[in-house]
């Protein structure tokens, strides 16, 4: 009996570990897990000026950046397309920017804030990097927030969506060339209500940025004049979604918005379809509900999904086009989201070290450059706002459709401009 | 009335796909005093030996649904002989540790082997249909799963109660010295009773296919159940097992649909209540000797 007790304990301790860091196992795509936990202290920003590695840098022949990414992990396929998205624009411009050659330093996120700061502070003092990129998770990017912000080390964050990092935490080094929670849940709010349905259940995946994006659609969707007739957020990574699938048809919307990604976007899109609510209520959400990694998975039942989403791989224009062709060549397999990503957040930093023509004595100048930069991406133009920091882009509207017997994303139309509003 | 009466259906086939799961883990757990950590990895390796044989090979679901799970057991068997036998001595915190290590090395194979992103294992036209349930539509393999839930419960019943290799069995549960010296090669029973663990791991693993479709760290996701299962249940009884794993499938679906955000909290709060009531669990028997 005592080496049951025993075993009971184990058994206990051991379900405490997994529980604990069992919540991150499941892939959710782009969408940072446990982005809650925000750092509270943010009043002891010292801003005491500091001048490492400035004497060093202007010797240099190189420019030197720094990109923090998941590596390893849930996340780990994540970092490694958006490091091919870098590496394949790198490769256009020879890696070479303002009259020196790039130098591209990885470290692996590890989907850990104390690892990443120790990451951080390696490639600052060791490597003395001139601007850092990279972050899939808020949480990760929240925690370097402040330390970024003291060494003035410029930063371009190249994922991680979380809304306050361009709101209440923004920085004058930090600047963001993804997208962000508003951006996403607001397109198609002003979507939904005059293209699709008058009355909407929310289903989102209970973390912050799931309720980040759900807010924004609400807001906007009822602003509209929309009616949210019920909401549920299932804890991320669920199972199973058949009690929420059975609660959300009896309550007979016109529509269902969604915000799932990873695991759970595939798992729910198919479960839509096992319960019957699919073609009988349409099914609308983020652009990770429908991403080019998901669609494999979910199979048929992912026809007529409609998503708003900055890019998607059949957007028609020119610029995209090259893209596509040119990392199909180079890496044989369809770009993601993430790559586009790391695309354009590659060609940000090698405009501002070009229009600096390789000077990157003054940190504050170069922070500052991010914000004349403006191009035309293959998600279509962009650009960075001096005032928030935060992207400026166009949100496009796709439909999954049924080409050849396998899905594919049909562009329907562009939403419009979207500019966070910084508050 | 008709909303509860589907939810009570979802409830149920979600255990009984839980039970087929944790059955294994619990024979390993009751006979042996094993804690297999990786008994949910064999449960991955099923569902991903499936997906390569409808893939690639025979592109015959009911063929991996046999196929697949036999091949987990030969799996079993050589983790059973080469890795844990020799641990045996060492007592159940070298166990323990061992196979959760293990979970974590077949975890980073899977991974490399198939892939991170998630997969769905297909199902035949016949069995993807639904049918009308309480006036609702209902996916007809799910039914087919809770079908195939009871007979593995009445399989696993009989083969413990009505056959010599059960007495056995339970012999050995109560004290495994005894057995031993009535000349039964014990360990060969662990070996066997191992290899039908596994074979039910990775039964359960190509059921849920369908279902919850393939990642590394779906095992991580279906482990935690297991365990709160293990517990609730009682250690070794067949029948704790069954009723634990329908308890938990109908609480957790009721608990989704009341307070969604509680809704694991209210599975550990219930083992913590039994736990607190009658430390064996519903069914456990009180086990002596060095079990």
């Amino acid at each position: 009996m005592k080496k049951h007790k025993l075993l009971y304990f184990l058994l206990l301790a051991i379900m405490v570990f997994i529980s604990a860091c069992g919540q991150g196992t499941q892939k959710t795509a782009s969408n940072e897990a446990a982005s809650s936990d925000k750092p509270k202290e943010t009043a002891q920003q010292s801003e005491q000026p500091k001048n490492n590695g400035d004497a060093g840098n202007k010797a240099q022949e190189t420019v030197k950046i720094g990109a923090i990414l998941p590596y390893s992990g849930v996340y780990a396929s994540l970092g490694e397309n958006l490091t091919k998205g870098m590496e394949l624009y790198f490769e256009s411009v020879n890696w070479q920017a303002g009259g020196k050659k790039i130098e591209l330093i990885k470290e692996d996120e590890e989907n850990d804030p104390q690892a990443s700061l120790r990451k951080f502070r390696k490639l600052v003092d060791q490597d003395k990097i001139d601007i850092l990129t990279g972050t899939v998770s808020t949480a990760v990017a929240y925690a370097l927030r402040d330390e970024v912000n003291s060494k003035q080390v410029p930063y371009l964050v190249a994922h991680a969506g979380g809304d306050d990092l361009t709101r209440s935490k923004r920085s004058d080094y930090i600047w963001r060339s993804s997208f962000n929670s508003w951006q996403i849940g607001t397109s198609m709010g002003q979507y939904a209500y005059g293209h699709i349905a008058k009355k909407v259940y929310l289903a989102a995946a209970d973390y912050a940025f799931g309720k980040e994006v759900s807010k924004a659609f609400k807001k906007a969707f009822t602003d509209a004049g929309g009616e949210i007739v019920g909401e549920v957020y299932p804890p991320l990574g669920s199972n199973d979604y058949a009690s929420y699938l059975t609660q959300i048809k009896s309550a007979k919307p016109e529509a269902v918005y969604s915000f799932f990604a990873g695991s759970d976007a595939v798992r729910f899109v198919k479960q839509y379809e096992q319960y019957g609510l699919k073609g009988k209520i349409t099914l609308i959400g983020s652009g990770w509900l429908n991403a080019e990694d998901i669609r494999p998975a979910t199979g048929n039942s992912g026809e007529g999904v409609v998503s708003t989403m900055f890019w998607d791989y059949g957007m028609q224009t020119p610029e995209n086009k090259a893209f596509v062709d040119a990392y199909e060549k180079k890496y044989n397999s369809r770009p993601s989201i993430e790559s586009v990503e790391g695309y354009d957040a590659a060609r940000m930093i090698v405009e501002v070290f070009n229009n600096l023509k390789g000077d990157t004595s003054d940190k504050k100048k170069v922070s500052d450059e991010f914000g004349k930069v403006s191009f035309a991406s293959p998600r279509g133009p962009l650009k960075l706002d001096p005032e928030t920091h935060h992207v400026i882009q166009n949100l496009h509207v796709f439909k999954t459709v049924i080409k050849d017997g396998k899905t594919e994303n049909e562009f329907v139309e562009t939403v419009g401009e979207f500019k966070d509003p910084g508050k | 009335m008709d909303v509860i009466g589907i939810q009570l259906v979802n409830g149920l086939s979600y255990g009984l796909l839980l039970f087929m799961i944790t059955s294994g883990l619990s024979l390993i757990f009751g006979i042996m005093g094993v804690l297999n950590l990786a008994h949910a990895s064999l449960y991955m390796v099923g569902a991903y030996l499936a997906l390569a044989i409808t893939h690639y090979t025979i592109q015959n679901f009911l063929l991996a649904l046999i196929v697949a799970p036999l091949l987990v057991g030969l799996i079993s068997v050589l983790l059973e002989v080469f890795l844990l036998r020799p641990t045996y001595h060492l007592g159940h915190l070298s166990q323990v540790l061992l196979t959760f290590g293990l979970a974590y090395v077949i975890h980073d194979i899977v991974r490399w082997m198939w892939g991170a992103d998630v997969q769905w294992l297909p199902l035949p036209d016949w069995l993807g249909g639904a049918v009308e349930l309480f006036g609702q539509t209902f996916p007809l393999y799910r039914l087919v799963v809770m079908g195939i839930g009871f007979g593995v419960a009445a399989a696993m019943w009989i083969l413990q109660e009505k056959t010599r290799w059960g007495a056995i069995v339970r012999a050995g549960l109560s004290n495994k010295e005894m057995v031993g010296g009535l000349g039964i090669n014990i360990k060969l029973v662990f070996t066997v009773v191992f290899a039908v663990g596994g074979f039910l791991a990775g039964f359960g693993g190509v059921a849920a296919g369908p279902i919850l479709g393939l990642f590394p760290g779906m095992e991580f996701e279906i482990l935690i159940l297991s365990l709160v299962i293990l517990v609730v249940g009682g250690l070794g009884s067949i029948l704790g097992t069954l009723i634990a794993s329908l308890i938990i499938g109908v609480v957790d679906t009721f608990g989704k649909v009341l307070f969604p955000q509680l809704s694991l909290f209210i599975i550990f709060g219930l083992m913590a209540v039994v736990l607190i009531v009658k430390p064996t669990g519903l069914l456990g028997k009180q086990v002596h000797g060095n079990g």
